[in-house]
């Protein structure tokens, strides 16, 4: 399925190997098999999770050094959950990365980069009607927003730099 | 009043051209029909039965004139000449076309006005009391939160795509004219033993199909939490409130099934994670906000006007007005007055462009530019000198605007029911309208004094029934309108809903019930007893004996 980050489309370097058995350099496994890949893992493989948007951020905690990419899906894009899962996980630490997987739509890419997603993996139908260009002018459509602590600048933080600037 | 700076201005500007743009993307194709839709509602714009519906934000209904005006212009020409207040304070028009949003979009920023996240599935416009910064009873101006709650939600990257809508509202004073207790948060402003100001959280609170009243899950907030403890509510509820049922997916239903204790302990383990600091805005900022809601340059006034006096002797229509209509405020020689847009006959809430000048004009000229809606769908004169009520009042008469019924029986909260919304059931603006001709009679509703009706038509409750004092609900019953009647509903600090009173009756028969209730009311009433009062004391038992009578002889 087509990859893209905020500088548009990208390989995929990951094999999906949901039981962590595949001979590839980058292995994707679902979280119940996890536990085994790591502790059979070496080979020197890189290791990667595919995890449910209903999984506790929690659980994936104790592995977060041991792993360079979580995989969180989007069922819809109307669910929001994986939104603040990547904030959990980012909050914990977590310094690989975090892909979202599933049918978004364009003018999600912005909150995703913003709660520290780094990847959007799409299905095809949605690549087909919405491609690259509409992504990246989507991400960039709003230049600025008030949450601090979601990306890398914000309206406050600005205000308080002009502040300090003016006075 | 707030008035936007440069980096609010380019937001709301960036808005309307990443709106123009979705369009766009819908009309050729990129974007679907079920993709597109959270997109518009996100904007408020609504398919309704007969046309699309635009919804505008008045953040905290505040208004200046000039953005009054505005609504006027935008009324005439892209609607019918008029527009409707909501129950959240916020303006909708029926019937304006979608290719001419964008352009609505643009005459709003022009004023510092916009339609974000008046619908959809994310934290909807803030509301406040609508008597903030004037009633004596005040511990603090709540203006100040809501618009920095106003600003932290409006395109929070995390919770957009909520499990379902999220109302936030904010008092500070003691008594609740924002009916905080039937939000998803209600915060209340108070003082600690230490003297510190902070909030009260209430959460789970909700109209609709379930009624919920909030329950407080932090009795003192500190000021400087606010917004992390904002982030950790809103993010306990993103991940588990429940999406498997759209009727089940409100924050209320989570508190309610899991208990708020245990809703509490969630927040509070997620909230001790969070770097609080690097969350809240800095004190400048917060100064910088609550400098826009400084007492205005108030003149030094007596208590009483003579003026004001001896209009009132002499003009018996204004003395009516003024009793009823006039808030106190606690600045001597000043007062707040409601401007009802319950016209007998008239749809709650509507007002023409026309009369939109008229209040813009007379706010400009009395009430230092600014005016105030309320979720009773009524408009208000903050900054009133006594002295020049009498001329406001002819002004208003000629105007068709000066309706002396603020808090009476024909003060009806309706929602637009079936004649516009594709949710509703039933009709509610024509119950309304045949209610306030039933009760016209001035003296009577003096008599009966301060009563609340609240219609909805349909079990979603946005005309929220289930906290008036006397609530009717249009439902439909195989083919027929049927009206539910409910009592003992309250809106204010506390908060109750209302109970059934019997099997649903007829369009025609709502008249004849409301008349029978009133009427227990008034042959058991103490002295100086309300109604609602009457109706704690009294219990359910004989108001709903008198409902059950027939009205009809037996054929």
């Amino acid at each position: 399925m087509p990859l893209l980050d905020r500088n548009g489309l990208k390989p995929d370097e990951w094999t999906i190997s949901e039981d962590g058995t595949a001979d590839a350099p980058r292995i994707l496994v679902a979280f119940d098999h996890l536990k085994d890949a790591l502790s059979g893992n070496g080979r020197g493989r890189r290791i990667g999770v595919t995890i449910a948007n209903t999984l506790k951020s929690d659980a994936l905690v104790p592995y977060l050094n041991d792993i360079d990419l979580v995989s969180i899906a989007f069922p819809s894009y109307g669910d929001g959950r994986g939104f603040s899962i990547a904030k959990q996980l980012r909050r914990a630490g977590f310094k690989g990365t975090l892909r979202a997987s599933g049918p978004l739509i364009a003018d999600q890419f912005a909150y995703a980069l913003a709660c520290g997603f780094d990847e959007i993996d799409l299905p095809q139908a949605q690549a087909a009607r919405q491609p690259v260009e509409h992504w990246l002018k989507a991400a960039a459509s709003i230049s600025n927003t008030y949450q601090r602590g979601f990306g890398e600048q914000n309206i406050l933080d600005a205000r308080r730099a002009a502040r300090l600037a003016g006075k | 009043m707030y008035r936007y700076d440069e980096f609010d201005a380019r937001f709301v500007r960036e808005r309307v051209a990443q709106f123009r743009d979705q369009v766009a993307r819908r009309l050729d194709g990129s974007l679907n029909e079920d993709e597109f839709k959270p997109l518009r509602l996100k904007n408020g714009v609504y398919l309704q039965l007969h046309a699309y519906m635009l919804r505008i934000a008045v953040p905290y209904g505040t208004l200046s004139s000039r953005q009054l005006r505005q609504l006027a212009l935008i009324g005439e020409k892209y609607d019918r000449g008029y527009g409707h207040f909501t129950t959240r304070t916020n303006m909708q028009f029926n019937w304006p076309r979608l290719r001419d949003v964008p352009e609505i979009l643009d005459l709003l920023a022009d004023v510092e006005m916009h339609c974000i996240q008046t619908s959809g599935n994310c934290i909807r416009n803030v509301t406040a009391d609508h008597f903030a910064g004037i009633a004596a009873d005040e511990i603090e101006d709540p203006r100040p939160t809501a618009e920095l709650i106003r600003q932290w939600s409006s395109f929070h990257p995390e919770f957009d795509y909520l499990p379902r809508k999220f109302k936030i509202a904010v008092t500070g004073a003691a008594r609740d004219r924002a009916v905080v207790r039937a939000h998803d948060i209600g915060l209340r402003i108070l003082r600690n033993a230490k003297g510190e100001i902070g909030y009260e959280v209430m959460v789970g609170g909700g109209l609709g199909r379930t009624p919920m009243i909030a329950k407080t899950i932090r009795g003192f907030l500190p000021k400087t939490d606010l917004l992390a403890y904002l982030e950790a509510v809103l993010r306990v509820y993103n991940l588990e409130g429940r999406r498997d049922n759209k009727y089940k997916a409100r924050v209320k239903i989570m508190v309610h099934e899991i208990g708020a204790e245990e809703f509490a302990r969630r927040v509070e383990a997620e909230f001790a994670q969070l770097d609080g600091p690097a969350i809240a805005a800095d004190p400048q900022e917060v100064a910088r906000i609550a400098a826009y809601f400084a007492p205005p340059a108030y003149e030094t006034l007596p208590a009483r006007s003579a003026r004001f006096e001896t209009a009132k002797a002499e003009n018996r229509a204004f003395a009516t007005w003024a009793s009823v209509n006039l808030f106190p405020h606690k600045v001597p020689g000043y007062a707040a007055a409601v401007i009802s847009l319950k016209g007998i006959g008239d749809a709650p809430g509507d007002i023409t462009s026309e009369q939109m000048r008229v209040v813009a004009d007379l706010a400009e000229t009395y009430s230092l530019d600014e005016l105030r809606i309320t979720h009773a769908q009524n408009v208000v004169l903050p900054y009133v000198k006594k002295d020049d009520l009498f001329i406001i009042w002819q002004k208003l008469v000629d105007a068709g605007l000066a309706t002396a019924n603020a808090g009476l029986i024909t003060d009806i909260i309706a929602c637009p029911g079936l004649d516009y919304c594709s949710l509703a059931t039933a009709r509610s603006i024509p119950i309304a309208q045949a209610l306030a001709h039933r009760f016209a009679d001035e003296k009577r509703q003096l008599e009966i004094g301060e009563l609340n009706i609240k219609i909805s038509g349909c079990i979603n409750a946005c005309g929220h029934h289930h906290v008036g004092h006397i609530g009717i609900l249009g439902l439909e019953k195989s083919g027929q309108e049927s009206y539910q009647i409910t009592l003992g509903g309250d809106a204010t600090e506390t908060a109750a809903i209302g109970e059934i009173l019997g099997p649903g009756v007829p369009a025609d028969d709502v008249p004849d019930a409301i008349e029978r209730i009133v009427s227990v009311y008034l042959a058991h009433r103490t002295a100086g007893e309300t109604f609602i009062e009457a109706v704690r004391r009294l219990g359910l038992a004989p108001f709903k004996a008198a409902f059950l009578e027939k009205t009809h002889a037996p054929a």
